[in-house]
């Protein structure tokens, strides 16, 4: 497609500027993805440069060292302590010894089991004194998966300590050659409140991500490649193990799946997935340009009482969510008081299927969610409005600009303007509401035809309700939803990254300053 | 735009009356507008307020205004697992309140203030992480802490641990605050020779009072509305659970007729406490929801 430049840009009509922002949106996705793949190509390749640096950088360093460094490479913390940084060595050296004997004791055993995830499953042999059938549980699929994960992550961690260790006897080397006193340990102490301070912060909220959400991602990223669900629990039932691609296949081939269902797992993921889309499209706009609306509403000068009607929508977000979202289901219930209330003035006949029919359900799922989104975007819009400065109205107005051409030329691309990264966000974070479509319909009215081994579909299931639906129904399929998840995870990443690399120059075009 | 300008010129007089006149129809519309928006907002509220009062029925009905009045469905609270359910919440609430506040601002004043090797490796690499559905981590952290003895009836503990463990990934309104503080702060304390813990005591944490309330308060608050982990946690046990899984069971299909008006009550007396709370702490956390959309 043709690029203009500025100047082309601004002398379009307006039909023709909007043609050309549309296309050039979709025109830049190709190349955004280019440079993504371009980007990771990088990555790996810095990634392999940096290793052959490191390992050129130790070798020297055994050569050149002298026999304090080259006996560290063996006794972990060994320089440190002949040299006098006791702490340091005393640390070093426990590491090593706390690995080894971690790795002797138990980690060989966990790491020698994960390729085939255990072999021997509960057995049952009849005892003949208490006449009753005895059950033996032997290896744990599941423990060894997890430990295995485990083991592997403290060998990292273990190489990356050596590795400091080797550096720093580097630098104990060069800092002595250069006649300057080494740090003692409480020096060390003291750096940890002061220039080492940002360790002393992160390691509490590091330790807990790692432990809580990387290793469990991990894990569930490699349970996407084992048959782990209900029957196969890995250890009162069956072992699990791995099974290759064969979930992926599943979940994306044309075939029809299992369990007597009339339609491909691929089919259902894809309709989940186009309803996701629509619905966090939905959403995030309706909630944004009508939020902006009654804020602007508010803030409107000659309007009284701008406190009260703020705190009006306010109130809406200071009531937990469950409350409001579970009882605002039941409102628009059969026999709820929506229906009720139309039917008392006569002005229908019968209960409206809010609920029960797919067009109805959705259409409803997405006005609550105005009601529940507004108060939010309210407070948002409030807040980047009133930093809009006041001149830049004064002299629009009297150029004679009408208030709409104020709000298309001045409030909405400053609001676009600054508010960008925020939609990207909470288009993202709407793919992945899950109160808001659970505590409503729970996913109902139920696809028939998707209703599968994989839990029942419902229409207005979102693929973040499918997987828990996956994961808490009768055959608790985690394979399954570990293989949503992961697809989850690509969709969303693809949506930031197209949309990141994209952004700068709508941002660009629309910046009026 | 260019018409415009051609008419302006003929009657200035006229046209100031005009928009004097346009402007109080406009303010009329939107008076209007307000007061039927703040009713859309406000009936689901008087709704579950009055029926909490109705003793004629515990189940759904048509209607809004009680025929009977009462306290009943209030008293009948206590005679269910509500108080324990309200208890796990509330001390949830308060534990996860104090730690993730650490924790998170642990994590965004590093971030914010020092520049070290991995600064932004560490910030992609949470934006990654953030991208995967948080849900899908409960399946393993399920059976690790069945494992620790902390689900069912014990959930507690290890409700709060999930809560707390990974809320450093959440730590972009509060580094977007600190981002606010002038940095020639930090360099002239310094200068005087203070430790950068000094600096976060003396100087940092007296100036950060809206950005610790607003946490507290994100903080206390998240447990109120938690369902999923909570649901997962004490997995069918009614002794473990928090007060959002309690009262969604009341509205499955079997107890929904002799739940309904409980449920009203137990709303209640859910959102009323959280939401003064809300009310007084509210100037903090509007600054913090504005900063933190407009920071990214």
């Amino acid at each position: 497609m043709k690029t203009y430049s500025d100047l082309e840009f601004l002398k379009l009509s307006k039909g023709e500027k909007f043609k050309y922002k549309f296309l050039s949106f979709f025109a830049g996705i190709p190349k955004a993805l280019l440079n993504l793949l371009l980007a990771l190509w990088n990555l790996i390749k810095g990634a392999g440069v940096t290793i052959g640096k490191e390992i050129a950088d130790i070798c020297s360093t055994f050569i050149h060292g002298d026999w304090k460094t080259k006996l560290s490479f063996i006794f972990m913390g060994f320089g440190c302590l002949a040299r006098g940084q006791i702490l340091r060595g005393i640390l070093f050296l426990l590491f090593e010894v706390v690995f080894i004997g971690y790795m002797v004791l138990a980690g060989g055993y966990w790491l020698g089991m994960l390729p085939s995830l255990g072999v021997q499953g509960p057995t049952k042999e009849y005892n003949e004194i208490l006449d009753v059938e005895v059950t033996t549980f032997h290896d744990n699929s599941f423990k060894i998966l997890l430990y295995g994960v485990l083991t592997l992550f403290f060998i990292v961690a273990f190489i990356y300590t050596w590795r400091q260790n080797v550096k720093q006897n580097q630098l104990a080397e060069k800092i002595l050659a250069s006649g300057k006193k080494l740090r003692s340990g409480k020096d060390d102490l003291r750096s940890l409140v002061d220039d080492q301070f940002h360790k002393t912060l992160l390691a509490l909220p590091l330790t807990g991500i790692l432990l809580f959400t990387v290793m469990p991602i991990v894990f569930m990223i490699l349970v996407a490649f084992t048959n782990y669900d209900g029957t196969h629990n890995g250890y009162t039932n069956n072992l699990f193990t791995w099974v290759g691609m064969d979930n992926f296949n599943t979940m994306l081939s044309w075939t029809a799946g299992k369990g007597g269902n009339t339609q491909s797992y691929s089919a259902t993921f894809g309709e989940v997935l186009v309803w996701t889309l629509i619905w966090a499209f939905f959403a995030t706009f309706t909630n944004y340009f009508l939020g902006m609306f009654v804020a602007m509403a508010i803030n409107k000068k000659g309007i009284k009482l701008k406190k009260v009607w703020r705190t009006i929508l306010v109130l809406t977000i200071a009531i937990p969510q469950f409350i409001s979202l579970l009882y605002v289901s039941k409102m628009f219930a059969k026999n709820g008081i929506v229906n009720g209330f139309l039917m008392s003035m006569g002005w229908i006949q019968e209960a409206l299927p809010f609920w029960e029919d797919p067009t109805w359900a959705r259409v409803t799922v997405v006005l609550i969610n105005i009601w529940i989104g507004i108060p939010y975007l309210m407070l948002i819009a409030t807040g980047i409005l009133m930093n809009i400065p006041a001149d830049l109205y004064e002299s629009a107005r009297i150029d004679g600009a009408n208030p709409w051409q104020q709000y298309t030329k001045i409030t909405l691309p400053y609001m676009l303007f600054v508010t960008g990264p925020y939609l990207l966000t909470s288009f993202t974070g709407n793919m992945n509401n899950f109160n808001v479509i659970y505590l409503l319909t729970g996913g109902a009215p139920t696809n028939p035809a998707a209703s599968s081994a994989a839990g029942s579909v419902g229409y207005t299931d979102l693929l973040i309700t499918w997987l828990f639906k996956i994961t808490t129904g009768a055959e608790s399929q985690y394979y399954l939803a570990s293989v949503v998840g992961i697809l989850v995870f690509v969709v969303v990443a693809l949506i930031s990254l197209v949309v990141y690399n994209v952004l700068p120059s709508i941002k660009n075009e629309e910046d009026f300053q | 735009m260019s018409q415009q300008n051609a008419i302006a010129p003929t009657g200035p007089v006229k046209k100031h009356m005009g928009l004097k006149a346009s402007r109080a129809l406009g303010n009329t519309a939107i008076y209007l507008l307000l007061i039927v928006v703040s009713a859309i907002w406000l009936i689901p509220f008087i709704c579950i307020l009055l029926q909490s009062f109705r003793v004629e029925s515990t189940w759904q009905v048509g209607y809004v205004i009680p025929q009977q009045w009462g306290l009943d469905n209030y008293k009948g609270l206590f005679e269910t697992d509500f108080p324990r359910w309200y208890m796990n919440t509330f001390i949830a609430a308060l534990c996860t309140a104090v730690l993730q506040t650490i924790i998170v601002l642990c994590m965004s004043y590093t971030l914010s203030r020092f520049r070290f090797k991995m600064r932004n490796g560490l910030m992609r690499f949470m934006l990654i992480l953030g991208m995967f559905p948080g849900m899908l981590t409960m399946i393993i952290l399920y059976r690790v802490l069945k494992d620790l003895g902390m689900t069912q009836a014990n959930a507690l503990p290890g409700l709060i641990l999930v809560y707390v463990a990974s809320s450093g990934m959440g730590y972009y309104v509060s580094k977007g605050f600190f981002d606010t503080i002038p940095k020639s702060l930090d360099e002239a304390a310094r200068v005087d020779g203070a430790t950068r813990f000094q600096i976060l005591k003396k100087i940092i944490l007296p100036l950060s009072k809206p950005i610790v309330i607003y946490t507290v308060l994100t903080a206390f608050m998240g447990p109120w509305g938690d369902f999923v982990f909570a649901r997962y946690i004490a997995f069918g046990s009614s002794a473990g659970s928090n007060v959002a899984v309690g009262l969604y069971n009341w509205l499955s299909k079997d107890q929904i007729n002799t739940r309904y008006t409980m449920f009203c009550a137990g709303g209640v007396l859910v959102a009323v406490p959280v939401t003064i709370l809300f009310m007084c702490l509210q100037k903090y956390y509007v600054e913090g929801v504005t900063g933190g959309a407009v920071k990214g």
